[in-house]
Formats: structure tokens, sequence, C-alpha cells
């Protein structure tokens, strides 16, 4: 295929609650269309066949895999992604605080997707035992942290939530 | 001094940016570059007898296509050969793109260049390429076997011999009351960072000037390449790398074939270029590391002393040696840990096979040599009937017998000595952690309850802080922040806070004032890079020792200005006061203007520094021997390596039908010498633990007999997700610090992942009563190996 046969799709997306408008061939992955398209760097591509769970973003409330969809199904969808996670004054969310105060972050390229996850796990489940935070954070891939801080800051963030009147997500 | 911060838990400062999704990896940089995409050998080994590019031009949003025959110059020559040894007669290394012969899956055929990565790859798969096969060499058995060849000069496959032997080992083997042979295999492996590897350049036509992005472990290394690579002056090229997914060695590899590429086509094309690997790409194209067989004999006294030992071994490094013999020199003298055996021999073969090349993966070669010896340990206590930790005990190096010299050479090319420890010491902590004397009790319970579990234990001593040297730059602006560069490049070691925590201590600032950058060559051109376990040494120690030059330059300044000696003078939270005379202070901004005798007042700091006057009036402005600026530059360069050393065990239990193995207890105690801070240190153990657990349970390269790497995807290389880590890890410290550098650090980066094969084959082999003696292990191998030894039972 070359590029004048390829059309383009004109595609609106609301991304952390500001609206896009953007024009992508109907095989550009959403991932891309984050990153490349809109600028939204911070979703990150670790293997792009949906296994390490790094392109994890939030599609009208549900984690879904970026590399896995094309930009055009997700035509008028809400997409929150990484960078929709701090807080309205700028502070950090409960579970990127929590990432933080627990070190659960090395390289942090895998973040992302783990920061993405377990916001929606916990708006699910507010106040996980350790089995379950294991549970809302299998589906994803960490290199470097050993996943120990990580199951620690999942039940870190469920209490700075609580702390905060109970919102988990920005 | 202020406060106290080196051996704090200080929480990261480049998290915050990290959190929010404002990492700055390659990828993420210079938006609406044009990208690239390769074309890769579809074969292990074949002749290209042709290559037709026609019509690739011609798709819409390709600039450009590469073959090997665009090449010129040095461009056109070998990559480099990074490590030569005189024992590698026969090193080779890759072209950036093949010439005439390809030699592994996944070899650079042809470099495409379109206005995306989509395009690119459109236009690579319209590239015709005409093989000629030729036959593949897979395996250590294939390549000792040498019924073909990976090179035509090379009919043996032997790119190296080598060999080192202290004292007669054959001779002490022989007259020992008891000897063992055992034969020991371990697979291949990958570092596998989250992020792949991906370089952007721009050219810059009008300054003449190369900026190169990379998600590499060594800027300056890359840099180097590049201006030798492009024929460019060192001085025109910049090589920057603000944040990296992970390492854990791959990246240390430099150059890449794409990362002389990407900056050849910027040039050519005068736009910017990217290229960013995809995950099968990465495995089929980066390197690997691990596999080697094993063959020791050993001889020991009643004791379990070792008198005699003797390895011979075989290493797969792969279709090239790009980074010479590095690996299996760490396998051939670490494997030495904390024992001495009355004699000892060593001879190892490097072998080419067509497979992807084998580059250095934390750990380094250690995790064989561990398994090695601690193999060797436990079949030895095995034989005797004896408790396995107390045969440990009986071979260790004692306290009072460091520094302890093994007589031999390590991989810096310097004497195999070690610098401090306490083995016995570390062995009485991880017998507590982990409860080995309650073992046997523990045992029979579970036996009762029908359960089969097993303990094991692995100790190591990893060489760490290799030099030459690292350097560091330490700036105190007349705002009184202090900016500081290292050449260093961080994958995620939290480099930012460590380095500002000794800054702080040392320089008597506040943390929150300290600001570090690293791996960019234009702050610090003068750099090896992080792998070895070596950041934390040479740059730590390279940072301390530049605080305490700037330090000193502060103070002999503040003197001046307050008319008073050197030594009443002390800084605290960036203001310098004389002792006892509180109101007798001069802050560190200040001084930094009056470092400085151009003396415009562009701001408050400068307007303050006006009521001081320093320097002698009867002599010129900057004294002979001086420079303007509070600022420093230092290296530290040590004599040798420093050497951590610590002991792992684990508790396992195997289920009796499907020979699943599950992990109920992982104690660790280690000895770094000084903590920099240990919450960085825990995380490196629980991530090297990770990747460790992975190693001897889980991952490995499956090649078919052709060449094909057959599991080159996530769904299929299995590595631990937090379902297969341990729940929880037992960690204690000793720390005997080393006398080498000025802070006695001793380096923790790839601890965690070396012990864990002869670990979990120890726990394993006692839990099923039968030896272990090729890793990793899965359940079905289990399961086999137990129908084996239940038939000859
Ligand atoms: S990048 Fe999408 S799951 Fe790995
Ligand atoms: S922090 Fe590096 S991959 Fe998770």
């Amino acid at each position: 295929m070359t590029n004048d046969t390829e059309e383009l799709h004109d595609l609106r997306l609301v991304v952390n609650g500001t609206p896009y408008e953007i024009s992508v061939p109907a095989r550009r992955l959403l991932s891309d269309a984050l990153r490349h398209d809109i600028g939204l760097t911070g979703t990150h591509v670790g293997c792009e066949h949906g296994v390490c769970g790094a392109c994890t973003i939030r599609m009208d409330g549900k984690p879904i895999r970026s590399c896995l969809l094309f930009a055009v199904s997700a035509q008028g969808a809400e997409i929150t992604t990484v960078e929709g996670l701090t807080r309205s004054d700028g502070e950090l969310g409960p579970v990127q605080q929590a990432f933080k105060e627990c070190h659960g972050l090395q390289c942090g390229f895998c973040t992302p997707g783990f920061l993405t996850t377990i916001t929606a796990g916990l708006e699910e489940n507010p106040r996980p035992t350790r089995e379950e935070a294991v549970d809302m954070i299998a589906g994803n891939l960490c290199r470097c942290t050993g996943y120990q801080n990580i199951v620690d800051a999942v039940l870190r963030a469920s209490e700075i939530a609580d702390e905060q009147g109970g919102e988990v997500s920005a | 001094m202020t406060t106290k911060l080196i051996g704090e838990k200080v929480q990261r400062v480049e998290d915050e940016r990290l959190l929010r999704g404002l990492g700055q990896y390659a990828d993420d940089l210079v938006p609406g570059a044009l990208e690239a995409a390769v074309l890769r050998s579809p074969h292990a080994h074949a002749r290209i007898v042709d290559i037709d590019v026609s019509g690739v031009l011609d798709i819409e949003g390709v600039h450009a296509v590469y073959t090997y025959d665009d090449l010129t110059g040095a461009m056109a020559d070998p990559l480099p050969l990074l490590i030569p040894h005189p024992s590698l007669t026969q090193g080779r290394t890759q072209y950036a793109l093949a010439k005439d012969e390809v030699r592994y899956v996944g070899e650079a055929i042809a470099f495409v260049v379109a206005d995306n990565r989509y395009l690119a790859e459109d236009a690579v798969a319209r590239i015709q390429v005409r093989f000629e096969h030729l036959p593949a060499v897979v395996g250590i058995d294939a390549a000792r076997e040498a019924s073909n060849a990976v090179h035509d000069d090379v009919p043996d496959n032997i790119a190296a011999r080598f060999e080192q032997r202290v004292g007669d080992p054959a001779s002490a083997i022989a007259s020992a009351p008891h000897s063992l042979e055992l034969d020991l295999h371990v697979e291949r492996s990958a570092s596998m960072p989250m992020e792949g590897r991906a370089t952007v350049a721009r050219w810059d036509n009008d300054t003449h000037r190369l900026q190169v992005w990379s998600s590499t472990q060594t800027s300056t290394g890359l840099r180097a390449a590049v201006a030798a690579k492009l024929g460019l002056d060192l001085a025109q090229v910049d090589v920057m790398t603000p944040d990296v997914g992970g390492g854990f060695g791959v990246k240390i590899v430099h150059p890449w074939p794409e990362e002389v590429l990407v900056p050849l086509a910027a040039r050519t094309l005068g736009r910017p270029v990217k290229f960013t690997e995809d995950r099968r790409e990465h495995f089929i194209s980066s390197a690997h590391e691990r596999g080697q067989d094993h063959h020791v004999q050993v001889g020991f006294d009643d004791d379990g002393r070792v008198l005699g030992l003797s390895v011979r071994f075989w290493h797969d490094h792969g279709a090239y040696t790009p980074y010479g013999l590095i690996v299996p020199i760490i396998t051939s003298t670490q494997l030495l840990g904390p024992y001495k055996p009355g004699s000892y021999e060593v001879t190892f073969d490097s072998l080419y096979t067509n497979t992807v090349i084998v580059t250095p993966y934390r750990g380094a070669g250690r995790p064989q040599g561990v398994y090695v010896m601690e193999r060797t340990m436990d079949a030895i206590a095995q034989r005797l009937g004896k408790d396995r930790t107390e045969v440990r005990a009986a071979n260790f190096i004692q306290p009072d017998e460091f520094p302890y010299d093994h007589g031999m050479t390590f991989q810096d090319g310097r004497p195999l000595i070690y610098d401090s420890g306490d083995y016995p010491g570390l062995l009485t902590k991880l017998k507590d952690l982990v409860g080995w004397d309650d073992f046997e009790s523990y045992r029979d319970n579970a036996r009762a309850e029908g359960r089969r579990v097993g303990v094991g234990l692995a100790c190591y001593v990893e060489g760490t802080g290799v030099g030459p040297y690292e350097g560091a730059h330490i700036q105190v602006e007349t705002s009184g922040r202090v900016k500081v560069a290292i050449g260093l490049t961080s994958q995620g070691q939290g480099h930012q806070t460590a380095f500002a925590q000794i800054v702080a201590e040392e320089l008597g600032v506040p943390f929150e004032d300290v600001e570090l950058v690293s791996g960019d060559t234009r702050g610090m051109p003068y750099a090896v890079g992080t792998f070895a376990s070596r950041a934390a040494v040479m740059s730590g120690s390279a940072v301390a020792l530049t605080a305490r030059m700037v330090r000193e330059k502060a103070l002999r300044i503040a003197a001046e200005a307050l008319e008073c000696s050197v030594d009443d003078l002390d800084i605290n939270d960036g203001v310098i006061g004389v002792k006892g005379a509180p109101d007798s202070t001069i802050a560190l901004g200040t001084v930094a203007v009056l470092s400085n005798p151009l003396r415009y007042a562009f701001d408050e700091a400068s307007q303050a520094a006006t009521q001081f006057s320093v320097g002698d009036p009867g002599k010129p402005p900057v004294a002979e021997d001086d420079e303007p600026g509070l600022e420093g530059r230092d290296f530290y360069s040590p004599e040798r390596s420093t050497f951590a050393a610590g002991m792992h065990a684990v508790i396992v239990e195997t289920d009796p039908e499907t020979a699943e193995i599950s992990i109920l207890k992982y104690a660790v105690v280690h000895d770094c010498g000084t903590l920099i801070n240990p919450m960085i240190v825990q995380g490196q153990i629980h991530g090297g633990v990770a990747q460790g657990v992975g190693g001897a349970l889980y991952e490995r390269m499956e090649y078919d007999e052709s060449g094909q790497l057959v599991n080159a995807s996530f769904m299929d290389f299995l590595m631990p997700y937090v379902t297969e880590v341990p729940t929880s890890i037992e960690i204690d410290h000793l720390e005997t610090p080393s006398p080498l550098n000025p802070l006695g650090i001793k380096g923790a980066g790839e601890a965690g992942v070396i012990p864990s094969s002869a670990l979990f084959a120890s726990a394993i082999e006692d839990a099923e009563g039968f030896p272990i003696t090729s890793m990793p292990i899965s359940p079905s191998e289990l399961f086999a190996l137990r129908s084996t030894h239940e038939d000859r039972r």
C-alpha cells in the first residue's frame, strides 16, 4: 500500500477531557495515534502484541491495551492516559503518589500502564486485600521492580484515596 | 556537614516526571522525525546473491533505502570489536548492513527511511533478496562438532580458547581423598528491557553538528562510534540519553547498526530520522546471554575442602563477537565465589553459532559461574553426607585474609584481588533469615501432609565497579543551586537521587538544591557507561571527590571574604559560616559570584557580593593556578574492582502430581559496602530476584535446528509477572566498606540475579532427591526427570 492510496479517516477523541480531531489511516494503532498524532507520549509501547500492558489506557472507563486497537475504532471515545491521572490542582493522583512513596518504579517505562490499570482496578475494588492487589496487576509486565513495591503501592493508593475522600482518579 | 544523607531512604526525585507521563525516552523525542525500518535476514545462514530495491523509492513517502553497496568509508567496514583480547584470535563483527552473507536470523540487510514506520515497513516488504542457503550451526554441540562453519575462515567455529591456572589441580584432584565430575548446562536468556532499542538523530546543516538521542547505556561510547563511522570530529557530535526504559546490559553494545545508520540517514536527508525497534526485532537482532556447557572435575578432603578444581566450558557467543570475551572471562574467574580452592584451572572455548550475538546480561557470566561452583559444593556435600552450609564454610576465605589475591587475572585485566568481606558473617545471617537449622522439622511436617519441599542456598562474590574511570562536574550557580553532570546514563537506578544525596552531604547544601544531569555528552564528555554494577562505585566516588573539591574552593574564597581561616569555616544548608560566630555567614551562591572576578550586577546575588572583597589587589584577578567560577571537575579511577558478596536461600514446594514449582520463602543477605540509598538498593534486589526467577524457571531462547527463534514474543518467551515472583523477600545487609574508594561503596545492581539458577537447582534437588544439572527447569522437564529417576529406582 502506498501513501496516496492510503485513505485518511477523520477521528474525534476526547483525551483527558480535551477533544482532539485527527486524520489517520485505518491501520494506525491507537497507541501510535495517542503518542505521535496527539503528542501524549506518556503511553508506552513495550511489545505491540498485547502482552506487556505498558500501553494500557482507559477507554470509556475500561482499561484497554491501546496497541491492540486501531485508532479509528476509538471514534468518539473518552480516553484517559497517564497524563490524565494528575489532579486538577497539579498534584499527583493517589496511585501516582503511592508509586512514589513505595518506590514502585525504576526505569518508569512500564509505569503508565500500571498506573492506569490500578486506577481502574481501585475504582472497581477500592479496598483490595494483598491477593486482590496482586490479581489487579497480574496482566502487566515490569522488568525492573520485581513487583513487590508495586503491590505495596496498590494498597497504599487505596489508603491515600480513602484519606482524600475516596476518589482514586483525578 | 549539613544533614546526613548518604545511607538514607530518600524518595526519588526522578519519579515526579515519570509518574506524570513526562519521561523523555528516545521515541518520545523529535516529533515529526522520519522513521526507519530494517529488512532483516529471514535465514540463519545464507549467501546474498542479489538484492533488488527497484520500485521501493517510488512508494510515496519513502525517502531512502540503503543496502551495503550504499555504504562508503568507515561505514562500509565491519562494526567495531569493542573489547579485543589476545585469546580472541578469530574475532569477527558484522557490517552495519550485511555484505555478501548473513549469519543469523535478524541480521540487518537493508535500511529504509519513510514518513512513518508503517510506510517504511511496507517498503521493506517490497525489497527482493535472492539467497543461497548455507547450513546453519545451532547450539553448542553443533558448534563443537564443526561439521559446518559459521565463518568460512574459522572452520572449527572457535573464536577463542582461554586458559588460566593456579597451582596444579590435575595432581591435586588425582591425589585427593574424594573426587567428582559434573556436567552442567545453562540455556540462553536475554535482558529484555521493556523499552527496546531506539535512536533519533538530527543533523544541523548550518552548524555542521549532529545530535543523537539513543536508549543506550553509554552515550560517550556511542558518540565516539558515531563520529568514527560518519567521519566527524568528536566535537561535532552530541549524544543524549534523558530516560532509558531499562537496559540490563543489552544496551551497552555500541554501536548497534541502527545507531550509525540513523545518523547517516539524518545527515544525508537533512531531516531528523528515528528508529524504534519492535519487540520481535529486539528478540532476533539485539543480544542474548547465558548459554554455556560446563564440565567440572573436583578433588576434596573429608571436610569437603576443595583441593583441586578443574573446569572446562563452552560458551555460545552467537554469530559475531563485538563484545569480546567479557562474559566467559567473568564466568571463569567469578566462579570462585567466596571460596579458596587449593588449586584451580579453567579452560573455555568461545564458539560461533548461527544465532543472535551474545553480550553481557545483568550478572554477565556470573550466574553461570556461580551455578557451576554452587552445584559443585552441593555435590560435595551430597557425596560426604554433610550439611551444604558446612561444606561451604570449610572453603570460605576468612575475614582476616583480605585483601585476598586469587593469583588470577580479572575481566578488567587487573589481578583478581578481593578488597574486603565477611563470608562467615553472611552465612550466619542467611541461616537465621531462612530458618536453615529448623528446616528438617519443617520438611517432616510437610511430608506428613503429603507435600514435597526443599531448601537451597547459593553464595556469590561479584566484581563490581570496574574501571577505568568516571568523572563528575559540579557547578554552584549564583542562585546557590548546584548543577551536577555525570557521564553515566541511567536506566532506572535512581541516579538523580543517589548522586544528589552524595553531593548534598559532601558539599553541605540542601538536597533540593542539587540537580543532576546524566548521560549527556555536552555536560560530561568523558565516561564509560552504566554496567557491571559500577555506577555507584565509579560515579558515586567521582561525585564525592568533585564535591569535596568544590567545597574546598568555596571555603578558600569564603575565608578571604570573611577574613578568617579556612579551618574556622563550615558549610550548612548552602551557607558558609564561621564556627561559633552565627552572624558571620556568606551564602554559597554569593561565593559563586565572588569566584568570578567579572562583577556585573546581573542579579541580587551579585549585588550582595559587592560587600565582600576577595583577591590580593597586587596580583592578577584570576590567580595562576585558579579558574573563575565555583565549579570543579574530577575523576575517580580505581586501582582495581571492588567485590560485593551475598547469599540467597529459597524454600520451594514441588507439586507431586504436576511438578509445578512454587516459592514459599526467599531470603537475601547482601554486602555491597556502604549503602547510599537503602530503598534503591532494596529495589535493585527485588528486580534482580525477579529476573533470576525468570532465568531459573522460565526463560529460554528456543531455536529450531534451522536457526529460527521460535519464541520471539512475550507470548512465548516467559518473563515473570507478579504471580511468578516470591510474595515477599527477606533482606538483611552486612556492610564491609571497600577500602578502594572514598565512600566505601561496592555496587549492587546485578546481585539479585546472580545466584538464582544455582539456588533453584539446589532447592529443587533437595525437594526431589535427584540431581538437577540443566537450567532453567520447567514443570514438564521436572516431570520427565522424575520418571527417569523412578525408572532407575
Ligand atoms: S505494548 Fe500494548 S500490551 Fe505491550
Ligand atoms: S520500572 Fe522498568 S519496566 Fe517497570
